[in-house]
């Protein structure tokens, strides 16, 4: 890349600065313009394809979820779906009258509903009661500690739960020493959305905090100055300046998670159904993966991927109106 | 932390004297917060670092260190499962760290002008990947039809491009003063001369934050890995992780059983083994965390205002 870009570039210079005023580039013609902004498309190119081949293609890929599809019936598996037979809602009619389907929807539901109550504001709590930590060392300290969860993977947090809790985890192994009885914690399946709300909250409540410390430190400080100043002490602060300080982000991150309700990870459960049942901990996700990968129904799997998908969708879509209609920025923007 | 240094850690003269009851209970929250984080992290390393014998005498966990003894490592690193999985992982973070990088900063920097040819459909396009999802069984046919399967770059491609990194990297680019461009291009610099010279060196912190992301997510890759890979010998550290630590919960183990050389296919490893391969999988996140992790605040809000 050298003669072309140089050539090309040095003229619609001077038009490029006029352009951030006036509408004028819009008058190049479209080759003018490809001589001078190929180089640029093509540094897009390599990220497309990808996208293209492992996002969009499998995307359109959800077409089988009509279909009663074998993967033999190709030469291999992309293949197939040309060879593969129409049912048209076959696969959703079979979904909508499997109690087992049901059963996945409500524990995600359920789950989403408990988080919003028990894990949504915790991190808001934890960033209000960092902020009023006077040391910046100290306050560094905290954050260091508290981030660093987030990067474990979810085996490793479910592997320290069971190292702690577990039925010969540390502290089982601290209560029989004293002579106590030992409850399992990480195979009830009554205690489950606990156990899985704690460990998101230990994984994640730290990161959480990040855009809540974010919005604290944009609050004016002479607010506080002159509130104190008429008299409010520091808890009526807190209610008169420091929560409304923090509510555009909290409607806005609360809005978001509604638009993603169905989604309430996949790993963690996928590592723990075993261990207290197909009954506490059937997502969504993880039914997609028994029916359709596990059990080899391909079109059922896929219908359920789908349908999670489409009510996701719309789901943050209107998420995202209420947020404009909130005169938050929301996802997108209108524009 | 720069965001939050905003107000100063001196106590403004009108705010009331902290109550003594306040300073505790804070205080008793703070090392709560922080022991949950850390106590479980200390008791791992000590135990893997321990004998035989003492995780007897101390009945399973050893809280308080008593001696140095790192015989579980020589074991797990002395060929065998844990070996082949550090290699595999460590090959695998490495190779797609950077073709993710690489991909990702060319890509933003070419989003990164407003007003060039076809770039509003081709920011549509990467955007577009926010709200419309694969779904993983079209994914794992698609995978599998690749001929993919039992092969590392099932591991790499299929999570190559993270359209919230690249938002966060064109942020970064776009609020890069043209003019510098500009007179780069009046000398004769080509894009990529640009690119690379000029726009690279200026957002060092911010390619290492989503370095860090990006190498994050290779080295914890798991579900990936049970769909796609079956061979003992390419399976990656998280799922050696999940067979030592979690065997037995869970039906994605059958197909790998442990193997370390001298320990025998049949024995359960001991507990100072199962703790040390907790400990392989931790470190290497434990030695890039404290680089990157001033650079965090900045990156994540850049990628929360203008995602």
């Amino acid at each position: 890349m050298s003669a072309p870009p140089i050539v090309a570039e040095s003229a619609p210079d001077t038009k490029r600065k006029k352009a951030k005023v006036s509408p004028q580039r819009q008058q190049l013609s479209f080759g003018a313009r490809l001589r001078r902004d190929w180089p640029l498309l093509l540094m897009c190119f390599p990220a497309m394809a990808l996208l293209a081949v492992f996002h969009y293609l499998p995307a359109l890929g959800n077409v089988i979820a009509f279909q009663d599809y074998n993967p033999f019936a190709g030469d291999n598996p992309l293949e197939a779906f040309l060879y593969s037979e129409w049912i048209g809602f076959g696969n959703f009619e079979y979904l909508f009258k499997n109690p087992s389907f049901w059963d996945a929807v409500v524990n995600t539901l359920s789950i989403t509903a408990f988080q919003l109550v028990f894990y949504f504001p915790i991190p808001i709590i934890l960033a209000i009661l960092l902020n009023s930590i006077m040391s910046p060392r100290l306050r560094s300290l905290v954050q260091s500690v508290v981030y660093l969860p987030h990067f474990f993977s979810w085996v490793l947090v479910v592997s320290l739960f069971q190292m702690m809790l577990g039925g010969a985890g540390l502290i089982a192994q601290t209560l029989r020493q004293s002579g106590m009885a030992v409850p399992d914690i990480m195979t009830n399946p009554d205690t489950f959305v606990f156990l899985i709300t704690s460990q998101a909250v230990w994984k994640d409540a730290g990161w959480g905090m990040i855009v809540f410390l974010a919005a604290l430190a944009a609050i004016d400080p002479s607010l506080y100055e002159a509130s104190a100043a008429d008299g409010a002490g520091r808890w009526r602060r807190l209610w008169h300046i420091t929560l409304p300080g923090l509510r555009p982000v909290i409607v806005l991150l609360l809005i978001l998670r509604l638009g993603d309700a169905l989604n309430v990870g996949f790993e963690q459960f996928v590592l723990q159904r075993e261990a207290v049942g197909r009954d506490a901990a059937e997502v969504l996700d993880t039914y997609v993966y028994y029916q359709g990968i596990a059990v080899q129904q391909w079109g059922v799997g896929a219908a359920a991927g789908l349908l999670k998908a489409v009510v996701g969708l719309l789901l943050i879509i209107g998420a995202n109106k209420i947020a404009h209609r909130f005169g938050e920025q929301g996802i997108y923007s209108k524009s | 932390m720069s965001v939050s240094a905003v107000r100063k850690s001196s106590r403004p003269v009108w705010e009331e004297k902290p109550t003594l009851l306040g300073q505790f209970g804070k205080g008793t929250i703070l090392t709560v917060v922080v022991a949950a984080v850390l106590v479980p992290l200390w008791v791992v390393v000590v135990t893997s670092l321990s004998s035989e014998k003492t995780i007897n005498e101390a009945g399973g966990y050893v809280f308080l260190p008593r001696e140095f003894n790192p015989s579980a490592y020589v074991v797990i690193f002395s060929g065998g499962q844990v070996t082949d999985a550090v290699l595999v992982s460590t090959l695998v973070t490495a190779v797609g760290t950077a073709l993710s990088l690489i991909v990702t900063v060319l890509a933003a920097y070419g989003l990164s002008r407003p007003g060039t040819l076809g770039h509003r459909p081709i920011l549509f396009y990467f955007l577009l990947t926010f709200l419309i999802y694969p779904g993983m069984i079209p994914s794992y046919l698609v995978v599998t039809g690749l001929g993919l399967k039992d092969n590392l770059l099932s591991l790499i491609l299929p999570t190559a491009i993270s359209a919230f990194n690249l938002v966060v990297l064109r942020a970064f680019f776009m609020s890069i003063p043209g003019e510098l461009l500009d007179s780069a291009r009046i000398d004769g610099a080509g894009e990529f001369r640009i690119l690379t010279r000029i726009v690279l060196p200026l957002s060092k912190a911010v390619t290492a934050v989503v370095g860090l992301f990006y190498a994050v997510g290779y080295w914890n890759a798991f579900f990936n890995a049970i769909l796609y890979i079956d061979r003992n010998d390419l399976q990656p550290v998280q799922r050696v992780l999940q067979q030592f630590i979690l065997a037995g919960q869970s039906p994605l183990t059958s197909g790998a059983a442990v193997y370390i050389p001298g320990l025998g296919a049949s024995m359960p490893p001991s507990l100072a083994i199962k703790m040390a391969v907790v400990v392989v999988t931790i470190v290497p996140a434990l030695i890039i965390y404290p680089f990157v992790q001033r650079h965090f605040t900045k990156g994540v809000i850049i990628g929360a205002v203008k995602g």
